[in-house]
């Protein structure tokens, strides 16, 4: 083989913020060879894809609150991947963190004050808590593998809601429609933060969360021990660290985290409960932690760049009549980016005859 | 008279959707037996499944797509390939990217398809023999897939637990670092394994858009993949185990759509539920004995292999 990969001493600083850039730039590389096999002019189709969007008020409002989930959902499920948790079904407790900040404010119907919107995040968060609850407690219980039953979960809870909206949930006065009431204006819906777009407070709530997750896996014991848990769980078990409190924590987190997305999706933009709330915000949100290298920050930027990818596919739908799924292909080929560029990180590349390496 | 067809009904229905479970269990055994884990299964068979049918409509024939699903699960299979073991990525991340770009991929793919029709695989109905009562309908009418099916899990059976280079496979992923010690190339036998894992979950998802269900609708495996993946574990890694876990999921999302057929007044989306939840339950009962798992799972699962000499 002519290409070696040749372990590091030390992995490499500079390569570790480099290598999502490099991910990035190999996307946009694959994506202007897509566009232009489309038939499509590649400058065209880029700067619609990613500049466009970018150029009104209105469109660095739509950047932010898709940002949100995204954000929200990855800051939850990197404190897991960090601790060697793998929580995949963001989508699912996001999903019923909407049911469960939803179903506050509609039965709170007619009876509706100041006190709605809080209690709604706290029930979304409680939400998706609880059902992060499940894999977590069968996890360390029963030894049952997270990754599927936090996945299966994920397809339950978008049954669940189905029926919640087409049976018990649906609009008494909504022609049969498959949606709920709509949630009060006042009290049951994020205020709008600037006039003119939709960004609404909900973004906020993501924010703080960055804040208060750096806080919590930079500045204290219990972030060090998930840490330690994941990268070296021998050493984690010999200090007599419990690897079922990483498991609960990553789970509890992260499901409170991704309930709050949910609640903030349904409070916000849509305002009521319909039968689909995400386009997929859970398990995007899985490239966006690693994009973000599983660090709060990272996944602030990261969680930009992936809304960027859902409105830039909107706007090459509407401008350039290309399909929404191009969105879903160039997510997953930058997740494929960003894991083999890592490689940078702990290998050096060396290109070397065989022979050479026989002698060597 | 009206119950035993009723049974015989669920029966053949069990076979028919415990099939594509059957077929991508069984590749990504052989792929975990050479310790390789890929959770890309759900985006192989939807890439499969697409590819397949794009190629029958094109081709206007049937088995040119079925060889389709498998090409194209095998070179998406080899991407997975190359991240994870020329490049070491993780695979527990790499997978999931696998089924991320498979899902984003197919879809693309298939926008043109959606609701074109196509006349899906016939059954073969095997002379007298599908004129048995009972025996009959259950065993002798169905299509050429499912009897491949079978085979392909006494095939697998036979071959890593009464061949040479099944054991050669077994011993890659008990410890890669014994195996390529005593000379056996490790990073050769495991890519083959990957595209093995990668062509049977192509195959998976043809069988769902060519035969189950003939027609191409986005997202249609609906967590198959993982269902399958859930099934290893449930198999305890041995192929005759999968085929009947296969049959019995088959069976229990066949029963849930009898449910209503019964008269009973269930919402269609809590039904749907049900064969979910029997992953998970399975999984409980499957993991609960830890020492099981260990005992028989692959012991270099996951493991990346760098050959230092």
């Amino acid at each position: 083989m002519l290409l070696r990969l040749e372990p590091r001493t030390q992995s490499s600083k500079w390569l570790q913020v480099a290598s999502p850039l490099i991910a990035a730039a190999l996307t946009i590389i694959t994506a202007f060879v897509l566009f232009g096999a489309l038939g499509k002019n590649p400058v065209v189709a880029l700067y619609t894809f990613a500049i466009q969007p970018l150029t009104t008020l209105y469109g660095l409002g739509e950047l932010s609150i898709k940002a949100m989930p995204l954000m929200l959902c990855a800051l939850g499920l990197s404190i897991g991947f960090r601790g060697n948790v793998w929580n995949i079904g963001a989508e699912g407790q996001l999903t019923f963190g909407a049911i469960a900040g939803g179903g506050v404010a509609l039965w709170a119907y007619g009876n509706e004050g100041v006190w709605l919107l809080p209690t709604m995040i706290i029930a979304g968060g409680l939400g998706g808590m609880l059902y992060g609850a499940i894999p977590a407690f069968l996890k360390n219980r029963f030894n049952t593998n997270e990754i599927l039953t936090s996945l299966m979960l994920t397809y339950v809870s978008i049954q669940v809601l189905g029926y919640l909206v087409h049976g018990p949930w649906r609009d008494p006065d909504g022609f049969n429609f498959p949606e709920t009431r709509i949630f009060n204006e006042v009290y049951g819906i994020f205020p709008v933060l600037i006039d003119g777009t939709r960004l609404h407070l909900g973004v906020v709530l993501a924010l703080v969360a960055v804040v208060v997750v750096w806080v919590l896996m930079a500045r204290t014991f219990t972030g060090f021990q998930i840490e330690v848990g994941g990268q070296a769980p021998h050493a984690a078990a010999y200090a007599g660290y419990s690897q079922k409190r990483v498991v609960w924590l990553s789970f509890l987190i992260g499901g409170g985290l991704a309930g709050i997305a949910g609640m903030a999706e349904v409070a916000g933009v849509i305002g009521q409960l319909q039968p689909v709330i995400s386009p997929g915000y859970g398990f995007a949100a899985i490239i966006v932690a690693f994009l973000g290298r599983l660090h709060p920050f990272g996944v602030l930027v990261a969680s930009l760049l992936m809304s960027l990818m859902y409105i830039g596919g909107e706007s090459l739908q509407m401008n350039m009549n290309l399909p929404l799924a191009v969105t879903g292909v160039f997510q997953g080929l930058l997740l494929f980016f960003v894991l083999g560029s890592d490689v940078l990180i702990r290998y050096r590349i060396r290109f070397a005859s065989s022979r050479r390496e026989a002698l060597g | 008279m009206e119950g035993l067809d009723t049974v015989v009904a669920i029966l053949v229905g069990a076979i028919r959707a415990g099939t594509p479970l059957v077929l991508a269990a069984m590749g990504e055994l052989v792929t975990e037996k050479s310790g390789v884990l890929n959770l890309g299964v759900e985006g192989m068979m939807l890439v499969g499944a697409v590819s397949g049918f794009i190629a029958t409509v094109a081709t206007g024939n049937i088995y040119v797509g079925i060889a389709a699903s498998i090409v194209a699960g095998m070179l998406i299979a080899l991407l997975f390939a190359f991240l994870v073991l020329s490049l070491m990525t993780n695979q527990v991340a790499t997978g999931l990217a696998l089924t991320i770009f498979g899902v984003g991929l197919s879809a693309f793919m298939g926008i043109k398809y959606v609701g074109t029709p196509i006349e899906g695989l016939k059954p073969i109905l095997i002379p007298y023999l599908s004129d048995l009562p009972v025996v009959g309908p259950i065993l002798f009418t169905h299509d050429i897939l499912i009897y491949a099916a079978v085979l392909l899990v006494i095939g697998v059976a036979w071959f890593l637990y009464k061949t040479r280079r099944g054991l050669i496979l077994r011993a890659v992923g008990e410890s890669n670092d014994a195996a390529h010690a005593i000379g056996h190339p490790v990073m050769m036998i495991r890519y083959l394994a990957v595209l093995f894992g990668g062509g049977a979950a192509g195959l998976a998802g043809g069988y769902l858009s060519l035969v189950y269900t003939p027609q191409w609708v986005e997202n249609m495996t609906a967590g198959r993949g993982w269902i399958a993946l859930a099934l290893v574990v449930f198999a305890t890694w041995r192929p005759g185990r999968v085929l009947l876990g296969a049959y019995l999921f088959g069976g229990i999302t066949i029963m849930s759509l009898h449910i209503q057929a019964l008269g009973f007044n269930v919402s269609s989306h809590l039904v749907a539920t049900v064969p979910y939840l029997a992953t998970i339950l399975v999984l409980v009962i499957i993991s609960r004995d830890a020492t099981k798992i260990k005992l028989n799972a692959p012991a270099a699962l996951c493991r990346p292999f760098h050959p230092t000499v």
